[in-house]
């Protein structure tokens, strides 16, 4: 019989106690990671659609943002379109400070006969283009060829199957890695795609073009030069050029940066709290179990336990009651969490990428070890004051 | 030879001398009982003894080693190695079957071994009853698996406090003829009781009355 089995002992023979203990660090646990791995969620999907978007600017038709939010189409993946002449592209890298220039155009797709689904299709040009490109050459090998198609990850459609829109027959080529954003119900495909399909709804009726002339794009996605300042690239090309606006990445993340920054502030106030509340109860918890226990604790120091091996036993039980409710909690939250990611990501309205598997158990064990050592922590003070207490007063006195 | 030697002993709490000024003798192999009325000083001297509290002044010599002297970490040790205590109310662990209460002070003291608290319970005539719980012995049955945990590591004082004070008849003879038993095997008794019955057991009566030896009683009648 060791000291460890002497503690598994009296938790397994005092279920209801143990399982008090056990309740309130799996509080703590599930707190803790569920907190955490919302928090990182969160920052996740900030970081993920920063770098989806890839540029510094983005140049759109002035009266777009009328039209549109930029914010929904890439937090929600709501569908919108709006043109400018393709000359914009080459005026935009004649600007001093202007490193790249990549365009973008946008189409979407009707909930109709003619389309599978209704969703944003965006045209890129694989040579230029510096946003998307790198995300699709992971999933796929070589550009997207004449009326390929890559998907976002939440459209449902699988690599080899092939979607309608407007009636034009589009062969799935890759699926996209997820950004938890509005652009994983995105499709993209090459500009000579896209010129197609924007023929395919004029003849269906659906007039994009308007007086953008013959060739039109949507967006220029501008990446500034290192060294120069984006508000002055930004002043430049405003003025530049006529009837298009020039929009900051950052400004339009401002509103979700600071939406994520509440959000973060409030959740780490609720852990401060559940830890700062589960603390002081497992502080007198523990007090009035060794006050319980003090006869027991005196029996075993008149039969030979040193007030170390004593103290050792009560860190040992509590440490353990931690193991157990940091597993728990932890295994809660996971189970609440990540079956759910999709949902919680259209509560709260903001990108939402659940982090892999390699971080999810580092957190995990982190939470995990820190609960074992709040539980022991919490007993070390009860075990001190144990420590000190007389046996042959304690047993009068609980006799 | 004598086990214990107490030389000049008072113990002082605030105003009351619990202890004065006492001096007595106990041999190895010896069964001495401890008698005296409430307040007369039986529980000071059996926590002194017994290594749980410390004399104001004087002499306590177990084996050879003045414990007046030493440390609580060294009390300890010495309590673990030198001596087995048997109280009135059992104070059995109430999550420990009785062979895990055995077990427990062989842990404490070097390494469990069940077959061996198997074998104390069986002394005690308990081995049929090793799995049960406190919570699912008689008094008496408690009380004898507190003897067997208190043999188990062979300690050279056997120190009991009132152990028939909670026990029927049939169950306190039992008791003492476990005590007479270990007398028999060499084991040195020191039983604190108010029980005359239970001091004439013993070979040797001390009196104690306001802290002070009063008288010494030799059972003439001893062993027969």
């Amino acid at each position: 019989m060791k000291r460890f089995s002497l503690s598994v002992r009296s938790l397994l023979r005092k279920p209801g106690r143990t399982a008090a203990l056990a309740l309130l660090t799996a509080f703590l646990a599930l707190a803790v990671f569920g907190g955490s791995v919302v928090v990182l969620s969160l920052r996740n999907g900030l970081n993920s659609l920063e770098a989806r978007l890839g540029a510094d600017i983005i140049l759109v038709p002035s009266e777009a943002q009328s039209k549109v939010s930029f914010q929904n189409m890439f937090l929600q993946g709501t569908t919108g379109a709006f043109y400018m002449d393709a000359s914009v592209l080459d005026k935009a890298l004649e600007v001093n400070g202007v490193e790249k220039a990549a365009p973008q155009t946008f189409l979407a797709s009707l909930k109709a006969d003619c389309c599978s689904v209704k969703i944003q299709v965006i045209g890129i040009d694989p040579e230029t283009d510096f946003t998307v490109q790198p995300w699709i050459s992971r999933s796929l090998a070589r550009e997207l060829g004449n009326m390929d198609v890559a998907v976002g990850c939440k459209v449902e459609a699988g690599v080899g199957e092939i979607i309608r829109i407007y009636d034009q027959r589009c062969k799935v080529v890759a699926q996209l890695e997820s950004t938890g954003t509005g652009l994983d119900t995105a499709v993209y495909c090459s500009m000579d795609t896209m010129n197609a399909l924007l023929k395919a709804a004029e003849d269906k009726g659906v007039s994009h073009k308007i007086e953008s002339g013959d060739q039109v794009i949507s967006a220029v996605y501008v990446k500034v030069r290192d060294g120069y300042s984006i508000d002055t690239v930004n002043s430049q090309l405003t003025g530049r050029l006529r009837k298009v606006t020039a929009v900051r990445t950052r400004s339009m993340l401002t509103g979700v940066s600071d939406s994520l920054a509440g959000i973060s502030r409030t959740v780490t106030a609720l852990i401060v709290a559940v830890w700062a509340l589960a603390l002081v109860i497992l502080l007198l918890a523990y007090a009035l179990i060794i006050r319980e226990r003090n006869r027991e604790f005196a029996v075993l120091r008149l039969i030979g336990a040193s007030r170390r091996m004593l103290s050792g036993m009560v860190l040992t039980e509590s440490a353990l009651c931690g193991l157990l409710g940091g597993l728990a909690g932890t295994g809660l939250a996971a189970l609440a969490l990540f079956p759910f990611a999709q949902l919680i990501e259209s509560a709260l309205n903001l990108p939402y990428l659940m982090p892999d598997a390699g971080t999810a158990l580092l957190l995990a064990a982190g939470t995990v070890l820190l609960t074992v050592m709040v539980a022991a922590l919490s007993s070390m003070a009860a075990a001190c004051r144990l420590s000190r207490v007389d046996p042959g007063t304690a047993l009068r006195e609980g006799t | 030879m004598s086990l214990l030697e107490i030389r000049n002993v008072s113990k002082v709490y605030g105003e009351l001398k619990a202890l004065d000024n006492v001096s007595l003798r106990v041999d190895q192999g010896e069964w001495v009982a401890i008698m005296g009325p409430s307040g007369s000083g039986k529980s000071t001297m059996m926590n002194i003894i017994g290594c749980m509290d410390k004399p104001t002044s004087g002499e306590v010599l177990l084996d050879g080693v003045d414990i007046s002297k030493e440390s609580s970490k060294r009390l300890t040790d010495i309590r673990r190695d030198k001596i087995g205590l048997i109280f009135q109310q059992f104070h059995m662990v109430n999550y420990l079957t009785a062979a895990e209460n055995v077990m427990v002070s062989q842990y404490y003291h070097s390494l469990p071994d069940e077959e061996e608290a198997l074998e104390a319970l069986g002394r005690v005539g308990l081995r049929e009853r090793a799995r049960h719980l406190p919570s699912q012995l008689s008094g008496g049955e408690q009380q004898r698996v507190c003897v067997a945990r208190a043999l188990i590591n062979h300690p050279e004082l056997i120190l009991a406090d009132e152990p028939t004070g909670n026990l029927d008849e049939a169950n306190e003879n039992i008791v003492l003829d476990l005590f007479a038993q270990l007398h028999r095997e060499g084991t040195t008794l020191i039983v604190v009781t108010h029980d005359p019955e239970v001091a004439e057991a013993a070979q040797r009566t001390i009196v104690l009355e306001h802290g002070k030896v009063a008288r010494e009683i030799i059972n003439e009648h001893f062993g027969q």
